[in-house]
Formats: C-alpha cells, sequence, structure tokens
C-alpha cells in the first residue's frame, strides 16, 4: 500500500475526462480541486481510491475523479461504500454525500456505518438547502427559512451534523470550509490517515439557492467568527487577540489583552465531553464558528475486525472444502 | 401379547402442542430418524410468528407433519394418520384435520379445566364423546409417566415435564418400529455436559416405546419399508441449508469468496445464520442495519469483485427495489434470495406463499428486467441456488431467487452431490483496456451480451459507475434518446439470452393430452403426486415444472400447443397463470389456494378431474 514504491502523479491524473456540470460559482469545484490536488499527495496507487455517492449536486463529484467510482441511490453511499470497504479493506474509499443525501434519506445508514467505525473517509458537502431538487430547505436549514416548500418560513429545526455524528461513536470528526482551500486539504490528509470510519463536515456555498449562508465564515471578518481547532493548543481566535475560557461546561470569549494563555481552555481531540462541547458551538450567537478535527481517538475499525474474524476462523477449523460440508451430519448409503 | 405387525406404504404423522412444548424438534428427530432407516419423506413445519405466546392458547399452537413412505413421495402429506396433541389447544386446531378412523394421542395431563377453557371447550372432548364416533382415541397421562420415569434425576418437576415430548416420539417410534439409538446420540451430542438432562429425556424417550410395548391400546405396530431411491449417499436437507450450501459452492467454484448483506427477517434468517458459521470458508456476513443497507452493500461488494448475496422476504424486497435497479442498470453480478411468505404487508410471517412472483419480475421502477429462477423442493434449493449465481457471473446480472416458507423449513432426503460434477463457474475480471484509447465498461460480450468486469485496485482501468443512464460502451453518463432506448432493450435482450443455458423443459408423462398441470416453485411436489395419481387412474394429463420465469424456457410454447387445457395451481391469485396466457395466448386455468399452506395433491387431483368431466 503506502510503502509500495509509487509513480509520481499530478492533480492532472486525478481528472476525468466527464465536463465537471455545477453551477458556475458553487463551492463544489473548490472541493473538487483540493481533493485532485491533494490525492497525488497521499503516495497511493491511484486503483486504490474509490469514491462513492449517493444523490445529489455533491453527488456527481466521482464522475469527474479518475479513480474507481460510484454514484448510486439516494443516501445509500455509506452502505454501498460498507459493501466495498468489507469486500476489499485494502482500498482507500470516500464517501461524498450532501446535508439531504446523508442526513434525511440517508440519515440511518450514516448514523450505523459511524457506529461500527467502518474506516470510510465520509466528506459531507453541507449547504443546508437542496440544490437539485431545486432549493427546498434540507435538515440542517436554519428554522423560519423561506424556501418553494416552506413559503411561510421553515418549522423544522435543524440538526447539528458533528454532534449526531460523535452521538453515533463517530471515532473522527472533523469540519472545515469550502473556501478554506489549506484547511480543507488538512483536514482530508487528518481523514485519511485516521485508521477508521471519519467524518468530514464541508460548509459549501450553494450560490444559486442559499447563496451567503456561510458568509460569516468565509467573508472579510472571517477570522472574527471561526475557530481553528489545533490539537493541544489553547483556543484563540481572531488574529490572537480573543480567547476562549471554559467554565463547567459554559463556553465564553474572552478578550486576550485581559486574559492570559494559561486561562485559555486547551483543545483535547480525544475528550469527547470536551468534543460534545465544542459541536454545540454550531451557530451559537456568540461563540465562534469550530473548524478543524473535533475530536479523533483510535478504535479497531469493523472491517478491521472482520478480517481478523475470519483468519481466526481459519486458524481454528482450518481450511476444507464444499464438499466436507455436504457430506457432514447424519447421512446413509442406499445401494 | 400378540402383537401384530402392518406393512404400509406410507404414513402421514402431525405432532402439535404448544409452542413451548419442543414439537419442531420432536418432529425434526422423527424425521431423522425416519431418513436413516431409509424411507422417503417429506415434512411441514407449521409454527406461529409469536416466540411463545400465552401457553395453552390456540395462538400458541405449534405442529410438524412429515409424511414417510416406501415410494418416492412429493409432498408432506394431506390429512395426518396419527395427530399427536399435547394439550387441548392442539387438538382443537387440529382435530378437523385427521382422516376419519386417524389415530389420536393425548397427553390427558394437559387436559386440565383451565386449558380446556383456554382453548374454548366447553366439555372435556375426551369424556363427552364428541370424538369417539370418528377416531381411535389414545390418552396416555404423559406427565405422569415422565415423572415416573425419571425418579432419582435430580431435576425440578416443571423440567421433567418438559420431556414428555421425547415421550410421545417414543411413542412413535414404537409404532412405526424405528430405531432409539440415533436420537440417544444426538441427546448426548446435543446437552453435552448436561447428564440430567440427558438421562431424563432418555428415559423418557425409552418409557414411551416401553409404554407402546406394553400397553394394549396398540394392537398393531406398522412397518414402512425402505423406499427404493436412486443409489448414493443421503442425508436430510432443508431448504434454507440447501441454499446456503449452493451459495458456498458457487463460491468455491467461482474462486470468489461470498459476501452476504442482509438484515434478519422470517423465514430467510436461517440462510444468514448458517453462513455467519462459515467463516473458515471466507465468508463475509454483514448485518445490516436494514433492508436497503443490505441489498446496498451487495452492490457496493459486486463492483469489488466478491460472490455478493442477500437473502430477504417480500417486505424486505420491497424495501430492496431501488438498489436492485442500480444492480440491474450497473449490470453486476449479485443473487437475490425471496425466501416468500404470506402477504402483503406483515402478512403472514411464519407461512409460506408464492404472492411474491409478479415483485420479483416487475418490481422496480423502469424497464428493470432481471432473470427468476424458483427452487421446487428443499434439496433443489441448492441446485438452484448455484445456478442463480452461475448465470448472475456469467451475464453480469442481478439474479432473484425464488424460494418459500415451505421449501425453507421444510425437508426431505437428499443425494448428496458430487461438486466436481456440479458446471464450472468461469469468471474473468478484466485486467487491461479493451480499447485502444481506454476500457470500456460497457463494451458487450457478442453471445451473452455480458460486459466486461473490472475491480477496484485494478491499475489502468479506473471507472464510474452509476445510477444515471449510460452510453453504450463507454458508459457515461447519457440523456441521449436512442441511446436510452437502445440500452433498455440490450438489457430486456441480455435476460432474453440467457434461454440458451436453460435445460430443456422435462415433461412428466406424455407430451400430448387432455391436460397440461403447469407448475412453478414449491408447488412442484403436490402437482406431480398429483399428476402420478392422475395418471395411474388412466387420465391424459401431463406435468411441466417451469424453474427459470424470467426468461421463460423457449420450448414451452410447444409443449402448452400439445394439450386441450393448461392447468396452473398456485398459492397466489394467478400471478403465473397471468404471464403464461399473456406470453402464449392460450386459455390456461388456475387453481388459487391462498391458505398460508402448501396446496394438497387431493386438491389439485379433484380439480382436474372435474375440468376434465
Amino acid at each position: 500500500m503506502t510503502d509500495v514504491q509509487v509513480p509520481l502523479l499530478t492533480k492532472k491524473d486525478y481528472e476525468s475526462d466527464q465536463a465537471v456540470r455545477w453551477c458556475p460559482g458553487c463551492g463544489d469545484y473548490a472541493i473538487l480541486a483540493q481533493t485532485q490536488k491533494i490525492m497525488p499527495t497521499f503516495g497511493r496507487k491511484k486503483e486504490e481510491f474509490v469514491f462513492v455517492s449517493g444523490i445529489g449536486c455533491s453527488s456527481r463529484f466521482p464522475y469527474y475523479m479518475n479513480t474507481y467510482g460510484f454514484h448510486t441511490i439516494h443516501g445509500r453511499a455509506p452502505a454501498v461504500a460498507t459493501g466495498v470497504k468489507i469486500a476489499n479493506p485494502d482500498l482507500s474509499v470516500w464517501v461524498v454525500t450532501g446535508d439531504g443525501d446523508g442526513l434525511s434519506i440517508g440519515g440511518n445508514h450514516f448514523m450505523h456505518v459511524l457506529r461500527r467505525n467502518m474506516d470510510l473517509n465520509i466528506l459531507m458537502f453541507n449547504n443546508r438547502i437542496y440544490g437539485l431538487t431545486k432549493g427546498q430547505y434540507s435538515p440542517t436549514s436554519e428554522q423560519g427559512k423561506k424556501t418553494k416548500a416552506s413559503p411561510f418560513g421553515s418549522i423544522d429545526y435543524p440538526l447539528n451534523p458533528p454532534s449526531l455524528a460523535l452521538g453515533a461513536q463517530a471515532t473522527f470528526v472533523a469540519r472545515t470550509i469550502d473556501r478554506w482551500q489549506k484547511h480543507l486539504a488538512e483536514m482530508m490528509l487528518r481523514s485519511y490517515k485516521h485508521d477508521g470510519g471519519s467524518f468530514i463536515e464541508i460548509y459549501q456555498n450553494c450560490n444559486i439557492f442559499n447563496d451567503h449562508a456561510f458568509e460569516e465564515y468565509t467573508g472579510v471578518d472571517k477570522f472574527d467568527n471561526v475557530i481553528e481547532l489545533k490539537n493541544n493548543e489553547p483556543m484563540i481566535f481572531a488574529k490572537g487577540t480573543k480567547g476562549i475560557k471554559l467554565e463547567g461546561s459554559k463556553a465564553t470569549v474572552v478578550d486576550m489583552e485581559k486574559h492570559s494563555l494559561d486561562e485559555i481552555l486547551v483543545h483535547d481531540e480525544s475528550d469527547l465531553n470536551l468534543a460534545h462541547i465544542i459541536a454545540n458551538w454550531t451557530t451559537h450567537p456568540v461563540l465562534p464558528e469550530p473548524i478543524g478535527v473535533i475530536y479523533s481517538i483510535d478504535k479497531p475499525s469493523y472491517n478491521q475486525e472482520m478480517v481478523n474474524q475470519v483468519e481466526m476462523a481459519k486458524k481454528i477449523k482450518g481450511t476444507s472444502c464444499v464438499q466436507d460440508l455436504l457430506n457432514a451430519g447424519d447421512t446413509w448409503v442406499v445401494s | 401379547m400378540g402383537k401384530t405387525f402392518k406393512t404400509i406404504d406410507e404414513a402421514v404423522i402431525r405432532f402439535a402442542g404448544d409452542s413451548g412444548d419442543g414439537m419442531q424438534l420432536t418432529g425434526g428427530r422423527f424425521t431423522e430418524t425416519t431418513a436413516i432407516v431409509g424411507n422417503d419423506l417429506s415434512t411441514l413445519p407449521d409454527f406461529p410468528a409469536e416466540i411463545r405466546a400465552p401457553a395453552g392458547s390456540l395462538a400458541g399452537v405449534s405442529a410438524f407433519q412429515i409424511k414417510f413412505s416406501s415410494k418416492d413421495i412429493h409432498t408432506p402429506g394431506d390429512k395426518p394418520d396419527v395427530l399427536v396433541a399435547m394439550n387441548p389447544a392442539a387438538l382443537k386446531v387440529h382435530r378437523n384435520e385427521l382422516i376419519p378412523g386417524g389415530t389420536m394421542i393425548i397427553n390427558t395431563d394437559a387436559f386440565t379445566k383451565k386449558n380446556l377453557k383456554f382453548a374454548g371447550f366447553e366439555s372435556n372432548p375426551l369424556e363427552d364423546g364428541s370424538l369417539d364416533d370418528y377416531f381411535t382415541i389414545i390418552p396416555i397421562e404423559m406427565n405422569k409417566m415422565v415423572t415416573a420415569a425419571c425418579e432419582g434425576i435430580e431435576m425440578s418437576p416443571k423440567l421433567i415435564g418438559r420431556t414428555k415430548n421425547f415421550f410421545a416420539l417414543g411413542v412413535l417410534f414404537y409404532m412405526y418400529d424405528r430405531p432409539l439409538d440415533a436420537t440417544e446420540a444426538w441427546l448426548k451430542k446435543k446437552f453435552k455436559g448436561k447428564d440430567a438432562i440427558i438421562e431424563a429425556n432418555t428415559r423418557a424417550l425409552n418409557a414411551g416405546y416401553n409404554f407402546g410395548d406394553t400397553t394394549e391400546l396398540f394392537m398393531t405396530r406398522f412397518k414402512v419399508e425402505k423406499a427404493n431411491l436412486p443409489t448414493g449417499t443421503y442425508r436430510n436437507m432443508n431448504g434454507n441449508l440447501a441454499t446456503s450450501l449452493g451459495l458456498l459452492a458457487a463460491s468455491e467454484k467461482s474462486g470468489l469468496d461470498l459476501f452476504y448483506g442482509g438484515y434478519p427477517i422470517t423465514p430467510a434468517s436461517d440462510i444468514l445464520h448458517t453462513l455467519a458459521t462459515w467463516k473458515h470458508f471466507g465468508v463475509q456476513t454483514f448485518q445490516a442495519e436494514d433492508e436497503i443497507a443490505g441489498i446496498s452493500s451487495v452492490v457496493g461488494a459486486a463492483f469489488t469483485g466478491k460472490l455478493a448475496v442477500t437473502a430477504t422476504s417480500g417486505p424486505g424486497i420491497a424495501l430492496k427495489g431501488e438498489a436492485l435497479g442500480l444492480g440491474v442498470i450497473t449490470e453486476l453480478p449479485m443473487v437475490i434470495i425471496n425466501v416468500q411468505r404470506g402477504g402483503p404487508s406483515t402478512g403472514l410471517p411464519t407461512k409460506t406463499e408464492q404472492s411474491d412472483l409478479n415483485q420479483a419480475l416487475y418490481g422496480r421502477n423502469g424497464e428493470a428486467p432481471l432473470p427468476v429462477i424458483a427452487a421446487a423442493t428443499p434439496g433443489d434449493c441448492f441446485f438452484a441456488a448455484y445456478e442463480a449465481c452461475k448465470i448472475a457471473l456469467k451475464y453480469m446480472t442481478p439474479v432473484i431467487l425464488l424460494t418459500d416458507g415451505y421449501l425453507a423449513n421444510g425437508s426431505e432426503p437428499w443425494k448428496i452431490p458430487n461438486v466436481d460434477e456440479l458446471e464450472d463457474i468461469d469468471v474473468n475480471f478484466a485486467q487491461e483496456k479493451n480499447s485502444e484509447e481506454e476500457y470500456l465498461p460497457y463494451l458487450r460480450d457478442e453471445k451473452t451480451l455480458s460486459r466486461p468486469w473490472a475491480i477496484p485496485g485494478t491499475p489502468g482501468l479506473e471507472h464510474r459507475l452509476g445510477g444515471i443512464e449510460k452510453a453504450e460502451n463507454t458508459g457515461h453518463v447519457s440523456y441521449d434518446p436512442d441511446n436510452h432506448h437502445k440500452m433498455v432493450e440490450l438489457r430486456q435482450e441480455k435476460v432474453n439470452r440467457i434461454q440458451q443455458d436453460i435445460a430443456p423443459t422435462e415433461i412428466f408423462g406424455d407430451d400430448h393430452g387432455d391436460m397440461l398441470v403447469l407448475s412453478w416453485g414449491g408447488t412442484y411436489g403436490s402437482c406431480r403426486s398429483a399428476v402420478e395419481t392422475l395418471r395411474e387412474e388412466g387420465n391424459k394429463v401431463s406435468h411441466a415444472h417451469i424453474r427459470w420465469i424470467s426468461p421463460l424456457p423457449k420450448d414451452l410454447g410447444e409443449i402448452i400447443i400439445g394439450f386441450k387445457n393448461v392447468l396452473v395451481p398456485e398459492i397466489n391469485l394467478g400471478q403465473f397463470l397471468r404471464l403464461i396466457r399473456s406470453e402464449y395466448l392460450v386459455d390456461a386455468q388456475g387453481l388459487n389456494l391462498v391458505r398460508g399452506r402448501p396446496i394438497s395433491a387431493s386438491t389439485i387431483v379433484e380439480t382436474v378431474k372435474k375440468k376434465l368431466d
């Protein structure tokens, strides 16, 4: 796998010959470009990557990657990818999904694939809207959102994907933003290196049906509104001028001119309680939006355990052939 | 004692009792011994959907019927000659099905006031004379008998009471002159380390046998001679085990490891349970979070080069429909097993039916043809599963295998096949480009129209599959109208081409006559029995059984023309019948009984006679 000599590839090698058909200005372009750029740096053979997607704008992604790919059906990408990964655990399997595909119709599979710690890399493009069906509210749309399907404002409450992932026992939960190109690439590398299921929520702008949804985090004052989580480092943001203090489970933003670094909350990726607290800052009116690796621990993956069980069974029972099984049990001869 | 032996051709026995009385187990033991002594046999387990309905209730009655014979038989029999009733509810449910003059062996200890009331008897039928005129009643105080037999064993009275099914088994073994040793050996193996349980059940078994010997209630014993079966080594086989073995044989012969992704559902779960124990054969079993994830994982595993399989029942197939369409358009090999049960909705989960044929043929959006094969007998599930895998891999297509609850749980003596003699299954993964410029995932084989199979990990053949219409050859996304029409036709034509692999249809009887009984799936046995009877009586009736329903065999039209009438017995309202009528423009008639049970041979005989009158 990674330690094998791999021919040096470039971004171009990962581009398929299919014309990309997202709307001009869509955030998906940036994510695709970054993916094609970073994949060659992983030092892995191109044929070992598989991209699996469901249905939605983001799910067209595999068609544009010159790797093995599978554009499946609505919501089921995690389940199809599960079959791929169990069938051949040596593959690097990536799931591309959206907030509707992954959390609405595919919510059940999303939950269980994370619970099992299936070694998949799940990229969820969250644009908080249904794009491909032309603009209905999604399970991450804010309450009160006016769409064609909710002319008086949506009465649905949104869910918070990292909280859901943590509740489902995910072993790697991260968030990034389409316009934060370097950070996006960094998260994909972390996900790739994580041995087990990993979930990255990517805030992605739909410039047709939900433009400016993430303006606060990508515009001129983005550094005031976003905090970049770094393991074992104090949580400071706004170019070092602000920090986060934790009292009990309550976080507050403090002015760094009045507080010292040792008062500031230090991020610990392996702390599940802290991860839940951080995940809950999502769309908080005062607290900054957390991006980066919220949670990461090591735990044996389902696919590895499956390999172990099969090997163990072969060791204990030895290899035999079907004919032995057919002949087993109470038999008698008619002569 | 002056007991006499009477040799008979065949007998039908039904064990009936409370769900907790161990009737399935008792029937299973009687079956094994009957198989070992060399009779032909056929069984029908019939149990409630409730795991443990209230003790003594009508809903909680569980039954097991076996027919055994010195002749070649095909059904578990219609009406039993002997009914073992372990409590009043069992008597109430089954008393009307016994043949007139039949024997009832009754555990009188269970006929308490409370149980009688629970079963809805106003008076005790053992005392009010309501049964005496019709049946031979053999009342036995089974609880008292086993208590006495187990004296000295350190076990609670309650546990000792539970051995009464083995007492009943002993009585039946005496009646039909069967040996006890196989059951005794089985007890020792099953309860290894639990000496008290082994001892108690062994004593109960022997007590039952000896009771038969000493009491004057049984003046006649019956002998059923060995059946004249083809030579070979035999074992008893049920449908779900046969299906599992067929899949594993296909895995071995194709050289592909087996991947099973599925969700538990009655009556298919035993396939998952069985495959899960075969990890040392490289079998991977994935218990998914739901039916949809089950088939989706199968699609993924098929893409990645496994022999990918799922099994479910009707409600599960309903949920899998969309993913099956994905399997059809991506042209990946996989086998989907439907162990049919009573429907619609939850229907009759533990009862048999043939009502998912239309679902198998048409239950997907769009023009989504796929091959459908149906097993005929419990043992045939092995060969049908094998053939389904073979066709799936050869033609790169999902294949639906239809079995049913009766086949799945029923059993028969099965001549063990030689794996070396099974047809080979060749699989060739694509290794290099199939055109000068690029790999064309939809470039078809001229003869089978199947496409190549390049699996992830193969250098240079990276390609994308998906549910959007594919362009011919390249497999790229295509919305072109002419391309779509062509692909729709190609997918159908590919299924039609499977006709070249279908064995000629066998006709039992003459190739012309007054009536052709035409069957598919689990009604094979009843139809064959019925036609045997009808022919013995001189009727010009023949039987043809259809294995592949999609595509239909190419000789069927010719066969049908040879007969004045066609009768299609099915456990549905005429799903195969309508297919036959529309395909061959023939005035075929149906025999449709949807009772959650096999259609009896006698019903078919009567129906044919009425139609020929």
